[in-house]
């Protein structure tokens, strides 16, 4: 019984420690087995054939019997292999879980210890198989590669600086300095005279130190205090507040230095104005402070009256009462002067009510309010400048104009109005151009009256502001006239209104247009052109022109499907005056063949509409007629005016003598492409001058100009300063004649170098590998 | 009358004038050859410069005799006879007082700088006997540590006869091992399996590999750029490589008509300059594909190994025919002292060049070199296989389904495959 136990167990478990545990506990629990085997028996082997079972079962009845006992220690079960060591189970091939035997172990609370240790070792996993070798050099490669990458990589920001530096000077390595760090020199050394050690006293009383930091405790606690955030805000609010007072600093200096009187009058009228305006606006909200600053003036004044300034006393005023007589500006400073002193010296009437005083004030301020352009246009009048006075009158006709019957909305006349009551200095042109574009408001008012009525009633109605606009009489009359002809024209054709419909305002404007040769100047036009095409095509196969039809201004588009009935009628009106034939043809109007079919027409319809804007060959020969004149060999003209007869502004050489000294130029050879008229040949490339030209652009330049631009700066002192040349001429490396240069160090760079020698590391770990070094080993054998 | 005055009129037909006068001047007073140091009875197989001493330059030849030159007085101050067969490779010692050997003869040696005193014998001062051959040798920037290259890499405390750590990936010889002048745990390497191997000294590990077309025979360490190398390749190419990239090297240099044989940075890290077996060496800048010198004479032959010395302003380099030959870095910069107006002209006149150099006619002086006619004819013969590859490649892609033959750049076409 024991035997067969330990044999199963055997066979299951190698594990040492089970082992001995099992030896310990195998004396006590051996009262219990019987039951345990029958359990065990019955539970474990239920899946196996019935004959086995039914042989255990045998077995376990016989062991019931008593005397039986011992022949049970006998081996009965058949085993695949006999081995002292290796008992295999039951079923071969099958595999024993430790869940299994734990299994009968449950019932038992004596057993717990052993449980708990078997579940211990249940938990333990079995260590893997070691990779081979060339694996493991492989993993230690890449780890021992990435590390020496981090490494190297702290040089990547040196070497990318040095590549791109300007200028590298080596040898790399800084020279020491031959001086003594203060510290040493501080070390050996005490304060004697009197002075020296009071200086010492202070220095320790703030805790100075000496040496490195160089900071007090003090200092490093308002250092500490103040974040780096608040350090810099608070820098940058002083350098704000700084540069601003050195902007006010300099403006206050530009503007004392400036020289003009008018200037500095005007500037002092406006400080009292605005003095006057803060005063109005304090009295509205604080009386009292009101009151203390009207008090402030009394006092000014007060002061003021009490002074010699305005008493035509001092030096000033002599030299200008002499003055006085010759001199307009004199006189009037004078005056000036006296009307002040005149003021401050009359007497205030003792203010009995506030009332009154305010409204003296208001007066005041009223006169100081008036705007000075208004005195200003005055003195403009007066003075000798005709064009401003021009520009005033003008100005004034125009707002007079402004009262038109048909009060037209015209915003750009308001303006000038407006602008006329302000009087500002108006210059010439700008007085043309008002004037232009008061034309221009006029003429959109007479287009708008025709719209609306006849020509004729609207010259009745224009009749109030004729005087003053001659302009518009002259195109009234123009278009009269036009009107009238057209009249006549359009008498025999019958379409009154649509003639006049179509007839723009530019026309008048600009009767050097009509002549042109019409074209058609939008797309939309050249649609409805080809619309007409169509109806001519239903109606009648010859292609029918007509000129009138092709000019039409902007405004005239809204109303076109209405046009187009009108163009139908007119065509059949013209259909049948075939007689009238166009004098001019449109260039951009397709003329269509009969027998061209459908969807040919109608592809050459639409590249003709693309491409209707563009005339390729007209381009193309006029491209080529400038080439042609470009490469002419040009006349040299030698002539100096001036030179034996007289000179000066337009005087011109004479005739003779441009003659003398025109050097004609040879005719070239012919050129290559005269008899090629679809051709240009540039002729401008010289094969002598070639060999010193760049033929693609260089490397580092992306676009030519910047290579132009670098050749063009020249380097050479002729053009430079010597400084310029100096940094110009910079030479990229600069080597010291007889120093050996090392190769770069750490330090040169100011990294750290490694502490550990490279032989002190190798000594340690001579291939072995650290505990670091294996746990990145197995981190990467699990990836 | 205009505000300017006539003479400030034309600057830039003045200035390209001036440009071009420049050009030509340059090239008239372009003569770089300095001094030929003879002396050894064998070809010079590596040159070493002296840390401290400008004027101090160390050679080894094949027949394993070690010479020191004074650069100055173009003169050999000590002969050692140091090695049975090649010296394979010397460098000096990072505080200048002594140096090392490696040769055929399977031993590694620490010479004294300072020679013998009288009636002493001429005696290393250690020797350490290996088992095998070493190719190469470097000594650390800072500290007592020396790394050989044979079957493996082996780094060494001077103190011990015995390598502190042996680090190797694949099974090849290596030729030549770098210590990274800043990042001084960084080592290079490259070996005769084409591929170019970076070892951490500190970890005691490779770190990466890249595999090139051919073999590269030497590599060297930007010294002013960290990450940055360039490595001499047998392919006639260099290739600078960021070591963090392996995939793509930065630049590939392509002048030489031969094996490039060694390769050697200007200590301000701007250009470098290449030794070759056409004869020749070239100076490139290191952002150009294109070399902006050659130099050549009659009379050398092979160049095996070239150094540029530690002021910028010479090179140095041994070749097969048992000279060390010494150059101007600049062909036709004025040796001496310079007066304040004479450099303000040279400023001058190198600012012209620069600005005008993408004329053409200023362009092919500045351009032209003479060349002997053997490399010259290789030129002319290299260029037509070239054409007739691109040609071949694009009629290839132009008769393929588009997209089955993939374009690949002249940067990645070199290399193999990098290894992790």
């Amino acid at each position: 019984m024991q035997v067969c136990y330990m044999g199963i167990l055997h066979s299951h478990f190698f594990v040492a420690s089970f082992n001995s545990l099992l030896a310990l506990s195998q004396q006590e629990e051996l009262v219990d087995l019987p039951k345990d085997y029958l359990l065990s028996g019955s539970e474990d082997e239920g899946d196996n054939d019935g004959e086995r079972e039914h042989q255990k079962l045998l077995e376990a009845i016989s062991s019931l019997d008593g005397k039986n006992r011992r022949k049970l220690a006998e081996r009965s079960e058949a085993s695949l292999k006999v081995s002292e060591f290796n008992v295999s189970s039951e079923g071969s091939g099958e595999k024993l879980v430790l869940a299994d035997l734990l299994e009968p172990v449950k019932t038992s609370s004596s057993l717990a210890t052993v449980k708990k240790q078997l579940n211990r070792v249940k938990s333990k996993k079995t260590v893997e198989l070691p990779l081979n070798k060339e694996e493991i050099e492989r993993i230690h490669r890449e780890v021992a590669f990435n590390k020496t990458a981090k490494v190297l990589s702290k040089w990547d920001p040196v070497v990318l600086k040095n590549r791109q530096a300007e200028q590298l000077v080596f040898p790399l390595e800084k020279e020491e300095p031959a001086i003594a760090p203060i510290e040493h020199v501080l070390s050996g050394w005490k304060a004697r005279t009197p002075l020296e050690q009071e200086i010492f006293n202070l220095l320790h009383k703030n805790k100075q130190p000496v040496a490195d930091p160089l900071l007090t405790p003090v200092e490093k606690a308002s250092l500490q205090a103040m974040s780096l955030e608040e350090a810099k805000m608070r820098r940058a609010e002083l350098q704000r507040a700084r540069a601003l007072q050195s902007y006010y600093e300099a403006k206050a200096r530009r503007e004392k230095k400036i020289k003009s009187k008018k200037y500095h009058k005007v500037v002092k009228k406006g400080k009292a104005k605005k003095a006057l305006k803060e005063f109005e606006q304090l009295r509205k909200v604080n009386p009292a402070a009101a009151l203390e600053e009207l008090e402030k003036i009394e006092k000014a004044r007060m002061m003021e009256r009490m002074s010699l300034k305005h008493q035509n006393s001092g030096k000033w005023a002599k030299s200008k009462a002499i003055m006085a007589k010759y001199d307009l500006e004199a006189r009037q400073a004078m005056q000036e002067q006296l009307a002040k002193n005149k003021e401050l010296t009359q007497k205030l009437q003792v203010a009995s009510e506030s009332e009154e005083e305010e409204g003296g004030t208001e007066e005041k301020v009223e006169e100081l309010l008036v705007p000075d352009v208004v005195n200003e246009v005055q003195m403009n009048a007066d003075g000798p400048n005709p064009w401003m006075l021009r520009s005033c009158t003008s100005d004034t006709k125009e707002a007079a104009t402004q009262e038109d019957p048909e009060q037209l909305p015209e915003p750009e006349a308001h303006e000038v109005s407006e602008s006329g009551g302000e009087d500002r200095p108006v210059a010439e042109e700008e007085i043309l151009l008002r004037e232009f574009e008061e034309r221009r408001s006029l003429r959109k008012r007479s287009e708008l009256s025709q719209d609306a009525e006849p020509a004729g009633s609207q010259e009745t109605k224009d009749s109030s502001s004729q005087e003053v606009l001659s302009e518009l009489r002259v195109l009234s009359q123009k278009l009269k006239e036009n009107d009238q002809s057209r009249k006549q024209k359009a008498s025999s054709e019958g379409t009154i209104p649509q003639v006049q419909r179509e007839e723009p305002a530019t026309e008048e404007e600009e009767p050097l247009l009509l002549q042109r040769p019409e074209r058609v100047q939008t797309l939309e036009e050249l649609e409805e052109l080809g619309k007409e095409e169509c109806f001519q095509n239903k109606e009648l196969p010859r292609p029918v022109l007509e000129g009138q039809q092709s000019e039409r201004t902007p405004n005239n588009r809204p109303d076109a499907p209405k046009e187009k009935k009108k163009k139908e009628q007119m065509i059949d009106l013209q259909n049948l005056l075939t007689t009238q034939s166009p004098s001019v043809k449109s260039l951009a109007v397709p003329t269509i063949e009969e027998l061209e079919d459908e969807e040919e027409r109608n592809q050459r319809q639409m590249i003709k509409e693309a491409f209707a804007g563009d005339d390729v060959i007209r381009d193309f020969l006029k491209e080529k007629r400038e080439a042609v004149e470009a490469s002419k060999p040009k006349d040299v003209d030698l002539t100096l005016p001036g030179w034996g007869e007289w000179g000066g502004v337009g005087l011109k050489p004479s005739a003779k003598k441009r003659r003398r000294f025109l050097i004609k130029a040879p005719e070239g050879p012919p050129r290559k492409d005269k008899n090629l008229p679809n051709v240009i040949i540039n002729e401008k490339r010289n094969i002598h001058t070639a060999a010193h030209q760049v033929r693609v652009l260089p490397y580092p330049f992306t676009h030519h100009w910047q290579f132009e631009r670098t050749i063009q700066t020249p380097i050479g002192s002729t053009w430079n300063t010597q400084r310029a040349f100096q940094k110009l001429t910079t030479p990229k490396v600069v080597t010291k004649p007889g120093h050996i240069i090392n190769p770069i160090k750490a330090e040169d760079v100011g990294y750290r170098s490694s502490s550990r020698s490279d032989l002190s590391v190798i000594q340690r770990n001579p291939k072995r590998i650290t505990t670091r070094h294996k746990k990145q080993l197995k981190k990467s054998s699990v990836d | 009358m205009s505000a300017k005055p006539s003479w400030t009129y034309r600057e830039v037909p003045r200035e390209y004038v001036r440009a071009l006068n420049a050009t030509k001047l340059e090239r008239v007073f372009a003569k770089p050859f300095l001094a030929s140091l003879d002396g050894h009875r064998d070809g010079v197989n590596c040159l070493a410069k002296h840390p401290k001493n400008l004027a101090t330059v160390l050679s080894g030849a094949c027949n394993g005799e070690v010479r020191i030159w004074n650069l100055t007085q173009r003169n050999c101050i000590r002969t050692i006879q140091a090695h049975e067969g090649f010296v394979q490779g010397i460098c000096t010692r990072f505080c200048g007082n002594s140096f090392f050997t490696v040769g055929d003869d399977k031993t590694v040696k620490q010479w004294k700088m300072d020679g013998p005193g009288y009636g002493e014998e001429e005696e290393p001062l250690h020797t350490i006997l290996g088992k095998t051959v070493y190719t190469g040798i470097d000594h650390h920037w800072k500290e007592a540590v020396f790394a050989t290259c044979g079957q493996q890499v082996d780094i060494w405390d001077e103190q011990r006869t015995n390598p502190i750590c042996s680090m190797t990936w694949g099974f090849d010889s290596i030729s030549s091992v770098k210590f990274n002048p800043v990042e001084t745990f960084l080592l290079g390497s490259c070996a005769s399996d084409r591929n170019i191997v970076l070892y951490d000294m500190r970890q005691a590990t490779p770190l990466k590999k890249v595999i090139l077309d051919m073999r590269t025979n030497t590599i060297c360490w930007n010294p002013m750029e960290v990450f940055i190398f360039t490595a001499a390749n047998e392919d006639y190419n260099l290739y600078t490589f960021d070591m963090c990239a392996l995939d793509t090297p930065v630049m590939v240099h392509m002048d030489h008509v031969s094996a490039v044989l060694d390769v050697d940075y200007s200590p301000t890290g701007k250009e470098f300059v290449s030794a070759s077996f056409d004869k020749s060496i070239r100076i490139f800048p290191v952002d150009k594909s294109q070399s902006r010198e050659v130099y050549h004479t009659k009379r050398m032959q092979h160049v095996i190994c070239v150094k540029w010395t530690s002021n910028s302003k010479y090179i140095m380099c041994g070749s097969d025919e048992m000279n060390i030959r010494l150059w101007k870095a600049n062909a036709s910069e004025k040796l001496g002292v310079l007066t304040s107006r004479e450099k303000a002209a040279k400023d001058y006149n190198q600012k012209l060049k620069e600005k005008f150099q993408h004329y053409l006619h200023i362009k092919h002086i500045a351009r032209h070199r003479h060349l002997p006619k053997s490399i010259y004819s290789q030129i002319q013969e290299q260029c037509i296989m070239k054409e007739a590859c691109q040609r071949k490649e694009v009629n290839r892609i132009k008769h393929s389904k588009p997209g089955s033959v993939p374009i690949v750049s002249e940067k990645k076409k070199h290399i193999v495959a990098v290894v992790k």
